[in-house]
């Protein structure tokens, strides 16, 4: 408040300035006078910039700004005697200000100053009321105001003895201060400026000040000072213009002062609690409106046409009768995310894989495939994955420092799976909830589903999140959570058998003997199996995603071939030899695709899968349940002709034993150990001493020799 | 959960993705409430789901009047008809204690497992192995025994403890904050405090004795077994116990409504220091 009014008062004092010379005249003497005495010769100036705000209400006051300097200049000169009466040793005005400042007896002036003003302002009040009427000619009842305070204030100045008798020739002078405030938008500030100036010496200019001082002296109390409130007030009965101003003007100034207590904002302000809750609605309000984008109906009829949205309602449904439910809503919202999905990518085929279960979020898991050719985006980033792998070997083979090398040769990596392949068949969305945003994991490493075996960490719900764990997993938690869909799905998605069946693609048929074949069709003349069959028997069920190797990958990759290279560097025979050995490591072989899922093994006397109806009640519209015991929240159902598979769970494989970490593997050898390094028992005496004939017999033989062969030669 | 708000608590606590089959939440909401007639119960509680390799256990519990009072646990298979099962003893929670692996669904089912026992035959002190046979009916007690113990649990707040000594339905009962939702010390587990005794008297200087009678989660050893997530915005608190997974509680803020379920193997994840 204050520095606003700071502000405008400088606005204010630049702008007479400019607007009227008398006043830049006066303004700068009585600066000049007053600059040792008054702290704030500027705070004389805030009255005017308050004041005149009620005038703008007023009917009929088109006032320009430049015109209000001569007006507030009148106010002045006019008020001056106002406030000189009050001030006990008025006769030298230099010392005004200082008596001012430090208010003798302050209750009393409040008191005597308060009665001032609301005489003047119901006066003033009827004046305006009387203005109304009487609006034709008002500038010269002013301009005799004016003349009349000047002339009055002159003589009462210096002589400090009339100040009783003065009292009530002031409250006229004020009620004709204010009415000229009034009016100051009828009045030429040309006239009336000319006869201020003269008339109103230094000292004058002095004593407004002062008496401005003193009403703009803010109480310790309340922080409020009674100029402010005056013309609060005036602003209030301005505005609201009441009947009985002067009944209730007691009952206005008290509400001024009221409005005074208006809460202030805390710093310390209630956090906002519910903000996640609508911001996650309205993401989903957003899902909710998708459908009204597309209005055309040819788009509608062309989007029924290439549909690759699944019924996730209807497997829902069926889900629900195998006691297996996220909730109807939730569910709708996943179907409407995926719908969002799909119309955001261009999608083949489409699936809700399931949900994983986080320490802090949550995994919404798709299964999608592109459309042919739309997945280039991944072929880049493979080969710049590629590059990088390079550029560091390259680095490696660079650096020419001396430090001793491991004797340690890593085992070539398996590469990646090409993408539409093996593990990397399908492409991976996942989101937190319905309404955020898609995104894709990464496509997964042979490295990383073999130490993703051998680890078991729970999901975050971060996808940046570290994956900390022994043996050290190659990525963040979205390469892991990547492994564990793999191998999740390859172990747990199951079809009911004859639902696929394979290409007949015979050509390729001899060069995939190796793995298996990899292509599946749907078989169009399937006739269902009845799910009573379902039920009792496992072969009815098989495998549509190619078991995963030990290796990491679905299709064996011989790791010798490749690195025939390297060992042609090295000639040693030895290596070759090792290398053959490695030819006859075993190929890896899993079992095909479309394997029945009687085949798969039992861990520990617990059988992989769990099947039974979904209900007994009403069997003959039951549908077939399958459990994975393998991956507890993995579920399949059949209704004969048609299935689907879901997960919902932590993500993790069961295993009857207790989880340990595997053992680090043995510490190499620094160097190879002998005899000369091996540390040996210290000789005993005897030994010694046995030790020493012995040498000395030698010695004594070879003398013995070295004579007899000299004697030889001798002879 | 509350067998009379069922349904309304199996939708909330659906985000763990195990729910009931229509048919399974029909007849349950049929027979406990006979189960709540002929057992005289005061508040019956849908306690959860045992998965088991044939048939699944579905679990009942019955309180008294007072809430903290022991609880009468009933188990069925068909959701139709349940049985009850005796109060869990120290010598089932040891003998049950040596059998692992998945339950069967078979409450006659035997497991068997060696055991070596001391055999003092004429002064002389030998070990010999004994087959000892656990039914698994017996491990079933103690392990929802266990489960309990572990992890059932009440939002602070929910019951109150009267001067004279039996714990009741807290009825003013409004729901946590949402601030205090996201705490851990705002739950209680739903059994005897056992933990409260050892606390210092500065640490308790802060407790209301009325509705801070029980031991809070907040201690829980291993540190970091629970999961909370807010969910749906955050219109709904979800506790998942990380090591009896399976356990989900939870709760909406700001309304009465919570509960906990247990659909699971039965079995303590022990993996646990090295799974956070």
């Amino acid at each position: 408040m204050e520095a606003s009014t700071i502000l405008n008062q400088e606005e204010e004092s630049q702008e007479p300035g400019e607007a009227g010379q008398p006043w830049e005249e006066m303004a700068a003497a009585s600066s000049r006078d007053q600059e040792p005495k008054l702290p704030e010769p500027m705070e004389s100036e805030p009255g005017p910039e308050t004041e005149p705000q009620p005038r703008s209400s007023l009917p009929g006051s088109p006032r320009s700004r430049a015109s209000t300097p001569a007006g507030d200049l009148t106010t002045f000169g006019a008020s001056l005697p106002g406030a000189s009466p009050q001030d006990p040793l008025p006769s030298p005005p230099l010392e005004l200000p200082k008596l001012d400042l430090v208010p003798p007896w302050p209750s009393d002036k409040l008191t005597s100053a308060i009665p001032d003003a609301e005489t003047t302002r119901s006066d003033h009040v009827e004046h305006t009321t009387d203005d109304e009427e009487s609006t034709p000619h008002p500038t010269s009842q002013l301009e005799g105001n004016a003349l009349q305070q000047s002339q009055q204030s002159k003589p009462h100045l210096p002589q400090p003895g009339h100040v009783t008798s003065n009292h009530s020739q002031q409250k006229e002078l004020r009620v004709g201060l204010f009415l000229e405030e009034d009016w100051g938008s009828n009045e030429d500030p040309d006239q009336v400026e000319p006869e201020v100036s003269e008339a109103a010496p230094n000292m004058l200019e002095i004593a407004v000040q002062n008496a401005k001082a003193y009403l703009l002296q803010t109480s310790s109390k309340s922080s409020l000072n009674l100029y402010d409130h005056l013309s609060d007030m005036l602003t209030k009965v301005l505005d609201e213009r009441p009947e009985n101003a002067v009944e209730i003007i007691e009952s206005i100034s008290q509400d001024v002062k009221k409005a005074h207590f208006s809460k202030k904002l805390d710093t310390l302000q209630n956090e906002n609690e519910m903000l996640p809750a609508y911001e996650l609605a309205e993401k989903q309000k957003a899902l909710f409106l998708q459908g009204n984008l597309e209005e055309a109906d040819q788009d509608l009829e062309d989007e029924i046409a290439e549909n690759c949205l699944p019924n996730v309602m209807e497997s829902a449904f069926y889900f629900e009768q195998a006691g297996v439910c996220l909730g109807t809503d939730a569910t709708y919202r996943i179907f409407l995310a995926l719908k969002q999905l799909t119309d955001t990518h261009p999608i083949h085929k489409c699936r809700f894989w399931g949900k994983i279960l986080g320490l802090e979020m949550n995994y919404l898991v798709a299964e999608v495939e592109f459309r042919e050719g739309e997945d280039e985006e991944e072929g880049e980033e493979e080969d710049v994955a590629d590059e990088k792998a390079n550029g560091e070997s390259e680095v490696d083979e660079d650096e020419e420092d001396e430090l001793p090398k491991p004797f340690y040769k890593a085992p070539q990596a398996v590469p990646k799976e090409e993408s539409r392949t093996g593990a990397n068949k399908y492409v991976y969305f996942v989101c937190s909830e319905p309404g955020r945003p898609w995104i894709k994991l990464p496509s997964v490493t042979p490295v990383q589903i073999v130490v993703a075996r051998k680890i078991k960490k729970f999901f975050t719900g971060r996808l940046d999140a570290p994956v900390i764990s022994y043996p050290p997993f190659p990525g963040n938690e979205s390469n892991y959570l990547r492994a564990q869909i793999a191998r999740i799905s390859a172990g747990t998605h199951v079809s009911p058998l004859g639902f696929y069946q394979f290409g007949e693609e015979e050509g390729e048929e001899e060069e995939e003997v190796e793995g298996g074949r990899e292509s599946f069709e749907e078989n169009p003349d399937f006739e269902g199996i009845p799910v009573i069959d379902l039920v009792e028997s496992l072969s009815n069920w098989v495998h549509h995603v190619q078991h995963i190797l030990p290796q990491g990958r679905c299709n064996w990759f011989n790791p010798v071939q490749k690195s025939e290279e390297e060992e042609e560097e090295e000639d040693e025979e030895k290596e070759e030899e090792k290398a053959e050995e490695h030819d006859y490591i075993e190929q890896e072989v899993g079992p095909p695709l479309l394997t029945p899922i009687s085949e798969d093994l039992e861990i520990r006397n617990v059988p992989p899968w769990t099947t039974r109806l979904s209900s007994n009640l009403i069997p003959q519209y039951a549908i077939a349940v399958l459990r994975s015991n393998l991956w507890p929240g993995a579920y399949a159902f059949s209704n004969g002709k048609k299935f689907e598979n879901i997960y919902i769970g932590w993500g993790h494989k069961y295993s009857p034993d207790n989880y340990t970490p595997p053992a680090p593997p043995p510490v190499y050898e620094e160097y190879p150990s002998g005899p000369e390094i091996t540390e040996m028992d210290d000789p005993s005496v005897e030994e010694e001493q046995s030790f020493r004939a012995a040498q000395a017999a030698a010695v004594l033989e070879a003398e013995q020799d070295e004579e007899t062969e000299d004697e030889d030669e001798d002879d | 959960m509350d067998s009379e708000s069922l349904l309304l608590s199996l939708e909330l606590a659906s985000g763990s993705g195990q729910g009931l089959s229509p048919d399974r939440r029909a007849s349950l909401l049929t027979s406990l409430m006979l189960v709540k007639r002929d057992y005289r119960y005061e508040r019956v509680l849908f306690w959860g789901r045992i998965l088991g390799l044939v048939g699944d256990y579905y679990i009942a519990q019955g309180l008294s009047e007072d809430q903290l009072a022991p609880r009468k646990t009933l188990y069925s298979l068909n959701c139709i008809e349940w049985s009850l099962l005796p109060p869990a003893t120290e010598e089932m929670l040891l003998q049950t204690s040596m059998v692992n692996g998945r339950f069967m669904g078979d409450p006659s089912h035997e497991y068997e497992h060696t055991e070596l026992q001391k055999v003092t035959e004429a002064d002389k002190a030998f070990e010999e192995e004994v087959v000892v046979q656990v039914k698994e009916e017996t491990r079933l007690v103690s392990v929802v025994d266990q489960i309990d113990k572990a992890v059932a649990m009440v939002p602070r707040g929910a019951l109150f403890k009267t001067p004279l000594g039996p714990t009741h339905v807290n009825r003013t009962f409004e729901g946590l904050s949402l601030s205090e939702a996201k705490k851990l010390g705002s739950y209680f587990h739903f059994k005897e405090a056992t933990e409260l005794k050892n606390k210092t008297l500065l640490e308790k200087a802060d407790l209301d004795p009325s509705l801070d009678f029980m031991d809070s989660l907040e201690y829980d050893i291993p540190k970091g077994s629970w999961s909370i997530q807010m969910e749906r915005g955050n219109a709904l608190v979800v506790l998942r116990s990380l090591l009896w997974p399976g356990l989900t509680f939870f709760h909406a803020p700001y309304t009465k409504n919570y509960g906990y379920i247990y659909v699971g193997t039965g079995e303590k994840n022990i993996d646990l220091p090295f799974m956070l």
